[in-house]
């Protein structure tokens, strides 16, 4: 669905030239949610900025759909714009217009006739969860749902693709989730392509199928976000997988209950392909062991759980080697020693 | 009583003079509104990062306005003289001070309708540029709705010093609240008459400053 060939951006400032983005290819396919990592200033906005054309290439050919968007003139460009719909961090719906009025917005700019705008205005208001607000200003909305305006407005004229520029960032721990779980519920239903620019490993880990990490400019590492939570090559993609599974805390915790501890201490790391079976209950129930959870996190991706899960199993020592040998078919399992 | 206050007021004049003073006030507005947006458009769509930036293009219009803004009024009008004549086919009456009267207000409100589309949120902008709008689009359904309570409330400004410009038509026999004052109350030594036109401008002024204030408030939904 998009293409990248080759792309550099350079900014010439004052203080000499910034290569914002270097030589980077990258192809994200048609109906999959593919999202950017990285830290501050690590080129994500410039990357996605240059998919809808808002900032020209330096080098390198984006397409979009089919369309080489660099080689279209200018009424073509803006046609072809219509199709791919944005979403912004700080939201940037009209403060002079009415919810209605913003959602109605592209479709005033792609033509639309006024008597169809209006019932395409009401089905997207119902579909961003809006009914009943269609008359308020933006300054009388809460983030979230200011986010919802923006997000309908962007789907208003159909389009393929959804870019989304850290369209979680400036909201809440829940209000993030809800707004992440519409993207997801819009991805499933419409079909659509969303590329999503993020810092936070958690709004990676909630929706998206295929991540890419960036630092200073370049791409480097891509793939499936299981794989990549499992196996991270880059120390800085290492850095944001650990920010979710390893909890500073934790590891105080589980080397402070070891000392002493009365019983075999044992850690399961979820791996790709984990069905999220019951683990717990089977060896308790099966095995006839004692578990005893110490700590935990274990989250869900768009392909499965993914987390880490420390257990104190107590038992006759045959059992407790028939429940790791059963877990070990399940999970990867570190035995840790007692101190 | 009225005529015992102030015997040597003629409130058919007074009247009269009234309706010269609203009368350039408003058409000027009207024309100063019209023209300082187009200019101030001009100036802020070819300045840095914008549009149709253009140096060239944003250089000239900013030297022009700068050199009316800067050239005092009583001095413009006489400059002005030639071209009133011109357009208007006469150098006496209210109509004849129209021209110097939008000459040099609207300069004056073209930088205040820069800054103002200026402060409109460049996120919003880009928005709209990412949906595919056309730059007559982004002028007339982004730019000028989202800067209108600055540029109702920099039009009241300008209104108000409009008025007291009219004042100074005088000299080209303009007519009005400032001329009568002058001629009628300070040259022939009436004193009532001119503390009588005195409140009837401080009445237009503060009436155009509620309209402005009014307007603003409504329409400023932030
Ligand atoms: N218009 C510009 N002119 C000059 N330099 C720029 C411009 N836009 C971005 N840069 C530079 O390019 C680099 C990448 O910026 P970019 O905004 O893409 O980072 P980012 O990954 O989106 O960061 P953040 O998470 O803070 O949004 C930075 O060093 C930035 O200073
Ligand atoms: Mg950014």
């Amino acid at each position: 669905m998009i293409e990248l060939k080759g792309i550099k951006k350079t900014f010439f400032a004052a203080s000499g030239p910034v290569e914002a983005v270097k030589n980077t290819d990258l192809t994200i396919e048609k109906g999959e949610i593919f999202g950017v990592i990285g830290y501050s200033g690590a080129g994500k906005s410039t990357l996605i900025r240059m998919l809808n054309l808002l900032e020209r290439p330096t080098e390198g050919s984006v397409t979009v759909d089919d369309k080489a968007l660099s080689k279209l003139k200018k009424k073509d460009l803006r046609l072809a714009r219509q199709e791919i719909g944005m979403i912004f961090q700080h939201f940037n719906i009209l403060w002079s217009r009415t919810v209605k009025e913003n959602i109605a917005f592209p479709l005033e700019i792609s033509g639309m006739p006024k008597e169809k705008r209006k019932a395409r205005v009401e089905e997207l208001v119902n579909l961003v969860g809006l009914t009943g607000r269609e008359d308020a200003y933006p300054s009388q909305l809460s983030g979230g749902q200011k986010q919802r305006v923006g997000i309908a407005r962007a789907l208003a004229n159909n389009p393929k693709v959804l870019l989304c520029d850290e369209a979680t960032s400036a909201l809440d721990p829940k209000t993030t989730d809800s707004i992440l779980d519409l993207l997801k519920k819009i991805n499933k239903e419409l079909g659509l392509t969303i590329v999503l620019i993020t810092h936070e490993m958690h709004v990676i880990r909630k929706i998206c199928h295929r991540v890419a990490v960036m630092e200073g400019g370049s791409v480097v590492e891509e793939g499936p976000v299981l794989d990549i939570f499992h196996h991270p090559e880059q120390p800085i993609t290492r850095d944001f997988v650990n920010q979710l599974s390893e909890p500073e805390e934790m590891k105080e915790s589980i080397s402070h209950l070891s000392e002493g501890a009365d019983g075999t201490l044992v850690q399961f790391t979820f791996v790709k392909g984990a069905t999220g079976s019951p683990l717990v209950t089977q060896l308790i129930r099966e095995y006839q062991v004692e578990v005893n959870i110490i700590q935990g996190k274990v989250t869900h991706t768009q392909d499965g759980p993914y987390g880490k899960l420390s257990v104190l199993l107590k038992g006759d020592e045959s059992a407790i080697d028939n429940a790791l040998n059963y877990a070990r078919g399940q999970v990867k399992v570190e035995v840790i020693p007692n101190a | 009583m009225l005529s015992s206050l102030f015997p040597n007021v003629r409130w058919e004049d007074m009247w009269e003079a009234s309706l010269q003073t609203m009368y350039m006030t408003a058409i000027s507005v009207f024309a100063t509104f019209i023209l300082g947006i187009a200019l101030g458009l001009l100036l802020f769509l070819t300045s840095k990062g914008n549009s149709w930036e253009n140096k060239f293009v944003n250089g000239i219009v900013a030297g022009v306005v700068n050199l009316f803004r800067s050239i005092p009024f009583i001095i413009l009008i006489i400059l002005l003289i030639p071209l009133s004549v011109y357009i208007v086919g006469t150098m006496l009456g209210a109509n004849a001070a129209l021209p110097a009267l939008i000459a040099g207000a609207a300069p004056f409100y073209a930088r205040m309708v820069e800054i103002a589309l200026r402060e409109v949120d460049r996120g919003v902008i880009e928005a709209s540029q990412a949906m595919g709008a056309t730059n007559g689009q982004i002028i007339f359904k982004v730019l000028l709705p989202e800067a209108m309570p600055a540029l109702i409330s920099g039009i009241t400004v300008t209104a108000i010093a409009l008025v007291s410009y009219t004042a100074m038509a005088g000299v080209v026999g303009a007519g009005g609240l400032g001329d009568l004052a002058y001629l009628d109350g300070f040259q022939r030594n009436n004193p009532d008459v001119t503390l009588v036109a005195t409140v009837l401008i401080l009445v237009i002024v503060a009436v155009l400053q509620v309209i402005g204030d009014v307007t603003t408030r409504a329409m400023d939904k932030r």
